[in-house]
Formats: C-alpha cells, sequence, structure tokens
C-alpha cells in the first residue's frame, strides 16, 4: 500500500510540531540566560507563594503593584501547611520565592535555617499591632510584614444565654440552667486532647509555657509550665473531666456540630467558626475566655503574613510590595474580608471591628493574648503536652500533679537534649 | 460494517479497515520510510531536549548531571539508529526511567544519610554566611530614617540622602557621608546632584542587587554605622552584630567579643561550645547511624516497636489474603448468581484513598460517639483507638478492609488461571473439595501469589499512612517519657524521632531508612528464596 495523503498530514504535523519545539527550546534559551540578576528584565519580577484563601485578594494587590512599579508578580498557589518546608528546602538553591505567606510559629525553624531576611517597616511600624510585630520578631529582628491576628474566645448562642459569663465556675452553671445537652464544648483529641485551646484555663492558673525576657521574647532556658499553677491546672483538668465538662471524645467537629445544633450555649473557638454559626442562623457574642483560676485567661494569638527571602535576588521591590502593598489598609482589609481573621494593621483592624461585632468580640479577647511561642523548643513541649492532659481528663496515670511533674521532667529532658 | 475508502485507493477486493490497517502495521514493521522519518525526528527531539538541559545545567555549573544527560542522549541515538540491538531498544527508556526515579532516589537518600541535612544545617557555608550577616543588621536604636535618592556617575552608585533636619549629604560604598549643597530639592527632599544621574524606580530595580549590598559610612569612625536601604527610596542606619572575616573564617560578635569559628562541624562555633545558627550541610560519616542505634528516644522502645512491625505486617499480609483467598473461591463458584455486582462492591475499599478511609475509620471508632459503639454494639463504651492492645486490633481491622480488595482481585485472577482439567482429574480420583483446594488449587495460587505477598509485606511494613492517620502511634503510655505509642511502627517511630520538636533531621532520617530498607531487603530476599520452590510444582 502507498502513502496516503493522511499519513503525509500526519508527518507532516508531526514535523511542524517538532520544529515549533525546537524553536521553542531554542528561543527560550536566551531568557534563561537572565539569572545573574544584572539583567533588567529578570529582575523586574517577584515571586510571591500563598495559599488558596489569599490568592486572589494577592492577585488585586501584584496587578496594582505591576502597574505601579512595572515589575512583574508571579503568584504561585500552595497548601499552607507544606509552605514552610518547601520553603526551606527550595531557599538555598536559589531558585526559591521572593515573598512566602506564613504563620509567625515558623520563625524559629525559618530563622534557623537561615532563609529568611529581616524587613526594616521604618516609621511605619506604629501602624501596625504590637503583637504582631512582637509575634513577628525573632531575636530582636522583625521578619516579614504580618497582615493578621487570630485567637480563639468564647462562642456564646445568646438565645439560650443572655449574659456573659464571669469565670468557668459561672459559664458551667448558666450552661446547665440552660437545659442543653452539654453546658460547654471545646473541640478535643482523643490521643492529644488540645492544648492550644486549653491553654488559657491553664494560664488562668498562672502556669505559661515560657517565661518571657524584658523584651516580651521567650525564654527557652525558663520553662515555666511545670510550677505550682501548672500543678494546680492538672488537678483542675482531671476535676472538670470527672465532672464531663471535658470530654475527650468530643472532637473539634463534633463540637462544632453540637453547637450548631443548639446543643450547648458555650463553644470554645476561634473566628474559623464563626462563619458557620451565623450561617445557621444562631445569634451569637464572642465573650473573653472566662477564668479558671483566678488569674487572665490568656489565649495563644496566632499571627499570619508574609516573609521575606533571604535568598531573594530582588530585596528591593520585593520591600516595596511588602510594605507599601501587603502592608496596605487596602489589602489588609481585603485579607480580612477573605479570611475573617483580624487585620494587623491597627487602622484596617479599628475599621473591620467597628462594622463586625463577632470581629470586635475576638480582637477584644485578643488584646489579652500572647503569641504561641515560635521559639524551636516550642517543638519538644507538644510532644508531651497533649497527652498528659488527655491523660489527666481521663483520670488515668495516677496523681494528676506527679504527672504533671513527669511531663515537665520530659519537656525540659526533650529540650536539652 | 461500514466501509470507507480512501477514493483513490479502491482496492478491487473490498478489504476491510482492519485488514487494512493490518497490512500497513506489517509493513511500518518491515521498515517503511516513515518510521525511519518519525524515528529522526524523535530522535532530534531528545537530543534538542539534552542539549537544552546540558546547557541550563553548566550556566548553573552543575557539570556532572550535564555530562550525564548528554551522554544518555548519545546512548540512545546509539541504540536506536543502528541495526540490531533489540534488546537495548526495548529495554532503554524503562532503563532511562528507573534510573532517575528509584536508583538516583535511593542513592541521594543513600549521600543524605551520611550528612548532617536537617533544620540548622540547610545550605552551603555561602548562605549560612549570607543569612547571618542579614540577621546581624540591626537598626541603630533612635536612630532617623533618611530619605533617599540613588544617584549614577560613570556606573558608580551613591547615596543621596535627606535626614529629617532637610540636611543633604552624598557617599558612597566605602565613602563616608559629605554634605553636598546644590542638590536639586523637591518637597523637602533631594532628587538630583549636577552631575550625577538620578536612578529611577525601574532602574532601581534593575540593579537592586547591588544596592540592597551596598553600605554606606556615615561617617569615617565605623561605630556610627552604615546607611543601607530596604526597599531604594529611604535608608536606615545599622551596624552589625557580626563581623566576618573571610581571610580567616570567623565570625566576630562585636558586642560580646566573642569569637565563633569554623571547626568542622557545620556551623560557627566559640570555645565554650555554643554555635551560631544558621549552620551548614557537611559530611558527617558514620554519625547518624551510630546516633541511630544510640539515641535514648529510640533505643529504649525499640524493641518493642520491631516486634510491632512484624506483627503488624504479618497479620496484614495473612488476613487479607485469607480473606480475599475466601471471597475470591466463593465469588468463583459457577453456582453464585450475579457475580459482576457483589465484584464491583468488593472492590469500592480499593477505590477510596487508603488515608481518606483511615481517618473514617478514626471517626467510627470514637468511643462514645463512634458509628461502632453507637449503632453497631447499643452504646457500648468500647475504646477502639485509645486501649493499647484493642488499638493494635483496630489496625489489624482497619487494614483487612483495606487490603482484602487487592488479594480478592489477584486471587480471582489466579484461580481463573488454574485449569479446569486438573481439578476435574481430582475429583474423578474422589477427592474432596477440601482436598482439591488444599493440594491442588492453594499450591498453584501460591505460585502466582507469593511474590505478591512478599511485595505486600513490605508494603505493610512501611505502611506510614494507616497508622498515622488512625491512631498516629497511640496510645502512649505516658509514663514511659518516650515519644513512642503502643501502634508505632519502624517508620512512624522514625517520622517521629526525626521530624516531630518542629526540627527535621533529614540525615538522620535517611539513615533509619536505610536501616529499615536492609530488614525489609533481607526478610525479602529469604522469602523469594523459598517461594522459588513452589515453582518447581509447575
Amino acid at each position: 500500500m502507498k502513502v496516503t495523503k493522511r499519513s503525509i498530514l500526519a508527518f507532516s504535523a508531526i514535523a511542524v510540531t517538532s520544529a515549533l519545539a525546537l524553536a521553542g527550546c531554542a528561543s527560550s534559551t536566551p531568557s534563561s540566560d537572565d539569572k545573574g540578576g544584572d539583567d533588567a528584565a529578570f529582575s523586574g519580577q517577584i515571586t510571591v507563594w500563598v495559599d488558596a484563601d489569599r490568592a486572589d485578594v494577592m492577585k488585586d494587590a501584584a496587578k496594582e503593584f505591576t502597574d505601579d512599579t512595572g515589575v512583574k508578580v508571579s503568584l504561585v498557589q500552595k497548601e499552607f501547611g507544606e509552605i514552610r518546608d518547601q520553603f526551606v528546602q527550595q531557599a538555598p538553591t536559589g531558585k526559591g520565592p521572593d515573598v512566602v505567606v506564613g504563620a509567625h510559629d515558623w520563625l524559629g525553624i525559618l530563622v534557623d535555617n537561615g532563609v529568611v531576611a529581616p524587613v526594616e517597616l521604618g516609621d511605619r511600624s506604629d501602624e501596625f499591632q504590637q503583637i504582631a510585630l512582637d509575634a513577628f520578631s525573632y531575636d530582636g529582628q522583625l521578619y516579614g510584614v504580618p497582615y493578621a491576628i487570630e485567637n480563639i474566645g468564647l462562642m456564646r448562642n445568646t438565645d439560650l444565654v443572655s449574659e456573659a459569663p464571669t469565670d468557668f465556675a459561672d459559664m458551667v452553671a448558666k450552661g446547665k440552667a440552660a437545659g442543653t445537652d452539654y453546658a460547654f464544648l471545646v473541640g478535643l483529641d482523643p490521643e492529644q486532647a488540645d492544648p492550644y485551646h486549653l491553654y488559657p484555663f491553664q494560664t488562668s492558673f498562672g502556669a505559661p509555657v515560657f517565661g518571657q525576657n524584658s523584651d516580651g521574647s521567650y525564654n527557652a532556658d525558663d520553662l515555666q509550665i511545670g510550677n505550682d499553677g501548672g500543678k494546680e491546672f492538672a488537678a483542675w483538668l482531671g476535676e472538670q473531666g470527672k465532672a464531663g465538662i471535658l470530654n475527650t471524645n468530643i472532637t473539634g467537629d463534633l463540637a462544632k456540630e453540637n453547637f450548631l445544633a443548639g446543643k450547648s450555649p458555650f463553644f470554645l473557638t476561634g473566628p474559623w467558626n464563626a462563619p458557620a454559626a451565623t450561617e445557621k442562623g444562631l445569634n451569637i457574642a464572642i465573650d473573653p475566655i472566662p477564668s479558671a483560676g483566678g488569674e487572665d485567661a490568656q489565649p495563644f494569638a496566632g499571627v499570619q503574613g508574609f516573609f521575606l527571602s533571604a535568598e531573594s535576588k530582588n530585596k528591593l521591590a520585593a520591600n516595596e510590595f511588602l510594605l507599601n502593598y501587603v502592608g496596605s489598609e487596602k489589602v489588609q482589609t481585603a485579607l480580612y474580608e477573605v479570611g475573617g481573621r483580624a487585620p494587623a494593621l491597627t487602622a484596617a483592624f479599628d475599621a473591620a471591628v467597628k462594622n463586625d461585632p463577632i470581629t470586635a468580640g475576638f480582637g477584644e479577647v485578643g488584646a489579652n493574648a500572647v503569641p504561641m511561642p515560635s521559639i524551636p523548643e516550642m517543638g519538644a513541649v507538644w510532644q508531651f503536652w497533649g497527652v498528659t492532659e488527655t491523660a489527666l481528663i481521663n483520670g488515668k496515670g495516677g496523681d494528676p500533679a506527679a504527672l504533671w511533674d513527669k511531663m515537665t521532667a520530659d519537656v525540659q529532658g526533650a529540650i536539652s537534649k | 460494517m461500514t466501509l470507507t475508502q480512501d477514493p483513490e485507493h479502491a482496492a478491487p477486493e473490498q478489504a476491510t479497515r482492519g485488514q487494512r490497517r493490518a497490512t500497513r502495521i506489517a509493513e511500518a514493521a518491515g521498515g517503511g520510510w516513515g518510521l525511519v522519518l518519525l524515528k529522526i525526528v524523535l530522535l532530534g527531539l531528545i537530543l534538542a531536549f539534552a542539549v537544552f538541559a546540558a546547557l541550563v545545567l553548566i550556566r548553573t555549573d552543575q557539570w556532572v548531571p550535564a555530562i550525564l544527560v548528554v551522554a544518555v542522549a548519545l546512548l540512545a541515538v546509539w541504540v536506536y539508529t543502528g541495526r540490531g540491538r533489540l534488546p537495548a531498544k526495548y529495554l532503554m527508556p524503562g532503563l532511562v526511567f528507573l534510573f532517575v526515579f528509584q536508583v538516583f532516589a535511593a542513592l541521594y537518600t543513600g549521600y543524605v544519610a551520611f550528612t548532617n541535612y536537617g533544620t540548622g544545617h540547610n545550605a552551603d557555608k555561602d548562605s549560612a554566611v549570607n543569612a547571618l550577616m542579614l540577621s546581624a543588621q540591626e537598626r541603630v536604636p533612635d536612630s532617623a530614617a533618611y530619605e533617599l535618592t540613588i544617584v549614577d556617575q560613570l556606573g558608580e552608585l551613591s547615596f543621596l540622602v535627606t535626614d529629617p533636619d532637610g540636611d543633604v549629604q552624598l557617599g558612597g560604598e566605602e565613602r563616608p557621608l559629605e554634605d553636598v549643597s546644590d542638590a536639586e530639592m523637591k518637597n523637602g527632599k533631594a532628587v538630583g546632584l549636577s552631575g550625577y544621574t538620578t536612578l529611577k524606580f525601574g532602574d532601581i530595580v534593575a540593579q537592586q542587587a547591588k544596592i540592597a549590598d551596598m553600605s554606606v559610612p556615615i561617617s569615617s569612625d565605623p561605630n556610627d554605622g552604615v546607611l543601607r536601604t530596604p526597599d531604594g527610596s529611604s535608608a536606615y542606619a545599622y551596624t552589625s552584630k557580626l563581623v566576618y572575616d573571610e581571610a580567616a573564617g570567623t565570625m566576630t560578635d562585636t558586642r560580646s567579643g566573642a569569637v565563633y569559628s569554623d571547626i568542622g562541624t557545620g556551623a560557627f562555633t566559640a570555645d565554650d561550645g555554643t554555635e551560631l545558627k544558621p549552620g551548614w550541610q557537611i559530611t558527617v560519616g558514620f554519625d547518624n547511624f551510630t546516633r541511630a542505634f544510640t539515641e535514648e528516644s529510640i533505643r529504649d522502645p525499640f524493641l518493642q516497636v520491631l516486634v510491632w512491625t512484624f506483627v503488624f505486617a504479618i497479620l496484614s499480609v495473612l488476613t487479607c489474603f485469607a480473606l480475599g483467598l475466601f471471597l475470591a473461591i466463593v465469588f468463583n463458584d459457577p453456582r453464585m448468581k450475579s457475580k459482576k455486582y457483589y465484584r464491583v462492591l468488593m472492590i469500592l475499599p480499593y477505590a477510596f484513598p487508603g488515608f481518606l478511609s483511615a481517618l473514617v475509620w478514626a471517626g467510627m471508632m470514637n468511643q462514645e460517639f463512634g458509628f461502632l459503639n453507637v449503632v453497631l454494639f447499643g452504646g457500648a463504651d468500647i475504646p477502639w483507638l485509645t486501649n493499647e492492645w484493642l488499638a493494635k486490633f483496630s489496625i489489624i481491622l482497619v487494614n483487612l478492609w483495606l487490603g482484602f480488595p487487592y488479594m480478592f482481585l489477584i486471587c480471582t485472577g489466579a484461580l481463573q488461571s488454574i485449569p479446569e482439567d486438573v481439578q476435574e482429574a481430582a475429583k474423578v480420583d474422589g477427592a474432596s473439595a477440601w482436598q482439591v483446594f488444599r493440594a491442588i488449587k492453594l499450591p498453584l495460587l501460591l505460585v502466582a501469589v507469593a511474590p505478591l505477598l512478599i511485595s505486600s509485606f513490605a508494603f505493610n511494613f512501611n505502611n506510614f499512612s494507616l497508622i498515622y492517620m488512625l491512631t498516629g502511634g497511640g496510645p502512649r503510655d505516658i509514663t514511659a517519657g518516650v515519644n513512642v505509642g503502643a501502634t508505632d511502627i519502624l517508620i512512624t517511630m522514625v517520622y517521629k524521632v526525626a521530624f516531630v520538636g518542629s526540627t527535621s533531621d533529614y540525615g538522620l532520617a535517611s539513615a533509619f531508612s536505610i536501616i529499615i530498607f536492609i530488614l525489609v531487603a533481607t526478610i525479602s530476599v529469604i522469602a523469594f528464596r523459598r517461594t522459588k520452590a513452589l515453582e518447581d510444582l509447575n
């Protein structure tokens, strides 16, 4: 059989395609030549890693930045949970991003790996909330521009209980008087409890994890968790577990489900669960977290922001983008609108608080919050903290004070290793 | 079937489309010119790609990979252009991919096992020095912010700064600031100077790497600090906490006077042993392997975890195989009706992602609110995942649910390939159903599935996602003081040792994976040897 028209067509198609591919290779060669950083065409671009929720807002900010300065922004969308490790791995290759989104408690790791560079806010530093700047500081240096602060608060179903509780006992009494299935809900894990959510109760007994230096940073050598307040807290956990107020079988999902179903007037949670409650038609208010041990119940604050890469070849452009675009009221407000977390820029925060009682409620609790320690030693604490709380709540493992001492010793051992 | 024909090729006898295609393929296999052309095009593409990749690699000074890429491309050309060399023609693509995705990954893991790669030792020494110097820059307390214009004279850049009092000064790299009087002013900021070109934002961006590195001394006294700019439009006074002496390779702390030097541990270390972070990557010999056996948090629970890993892997294979085989026999019986639908149902667990199923099971096994306790056990209070022994049982149960469809599939296939006449002959000889199964079906089946059972064992030996998602290795004995639980297998324990505590130790993790590899490989080799005996049956 001879060659048909069809096969000639097919072969010429392949030939053309391959010629195009070759041409593509050839033409792309010089453009990658520009990696030296001296060439204007290449330098005029910064790479920013964002997560899906932030991507849309950043797209607008990037467009504005490009329109104003001519510098292109290449936005790369990443899974938030993977950004830290990928950034640490990619930065040293010199091909990593210039700017990445992240959480402040990554800082210890990022600084120890030498992948982030300090950022100078100049005279704009007064415009951000102090806690956000504290959280984004490490060893006296500010690394990055924060955009949001997040902390938990006590969510109250106002149809069930009309007034904010004064302390933990009052809350339990009010909860019981409401006659619902549960007096109070907090999501715990059957294996790891939840030290993050239980932390305000712990601080109300006067037992923070680490002591603080004069500049507000945490001192890893001063482990405070095992002090007398800590032991009282341990005993308290056992009592609450016995009374059924704390239950490690009620996971975060179950707690949310039950609160949405109106089965409890109180739910200790963060702003991330507020939209579901309002969509469900619940009337909610955010109250200060009631104290269990007499002192202030201080939750952890988590601060989100954007870091600058130490290996960035485009530091000036990246800095400009961070400071005057990410740090602008417009972008901070837009980020607040998609994420629901209180803005880190005071002006944007004030505007958000004025318009939304829920944000205001969380913000008020947040005024009392402490940044979650970002020092690497914190990892050693998480390792033993949750399982011990689980054992205490479930009344296992014997004497609470002894168990708490054991945990403190284990943490100390892991830190000094 | 309708026949379609090319008009100019109306064959006298009407060949079907299939016949014509067959003829064409046969001709092509004989080496038509079309095939030669295709071959040339494809090889051309491969060569072009190799040259492109090599150029990129050479530009980034990666000579070894560049040479390898070119060598492989040339080898491909040699293999596919000549006559003969038929085995190489078939094997080449597979071998290349095997090397890239398997051998290389394994070798690289081996290499990392001999380094200190991990948190604090993330990059090379240059990056570490760069990062240290960056974080060492501290703004002089209460110092003013300067408004900055960057100016250029014959390619040399200078800072033209206006301080808050309105005084204008000019300075550059190693040229301390000097007052200038004839600057062009705009809104109280100096924006130009005669004899100099003012850089616009685009120019600044184009030279940003250079500008970001510039440090302009404020005065001839180094203690006053230097001006640096983070954004090209303002400058601040900084002093450095650290001074790097490149010749001596030491870092000196300007406040305490402590000298940190490179003593071969991958970090600048002071005499009292304190290290500056970050450090850099170095090779550390067998340190990681020594640590793997001396590290307290792993040495103590090691035996317990090892035993459970074997129990888990063996029981997983046995239970899944038993159930899979049983179902395969049942559904292979000719009397069984609507087999197709049942088979689809059987395969469903296999179709869900394993980690998702594990999460769903974790919810169903909740002690108080889980589906199992509430619905199936009428509100019983069974601690499926929080009791040491029940948690182990639950793990095996869930793995059975996840794993039996695979065994069901391969057993069905193997059963169907056993010739009927052998079974009939046995029946005629008066064997019972059990005897037929025991003496004929099972041995023939094992010949086919034994290698798969071994691979299944190796897979379960490292079944990280199931353990991690279902129990997280727990429940833990909190009095033991180690972060290892009752259901932790080797790989999850390694994960905890190497990555929990928020620091990562890739070197240690790689050393562990090599140890696990040696374990699994030894067992597999022994097992394969023994299954050879089965093959004699055929």
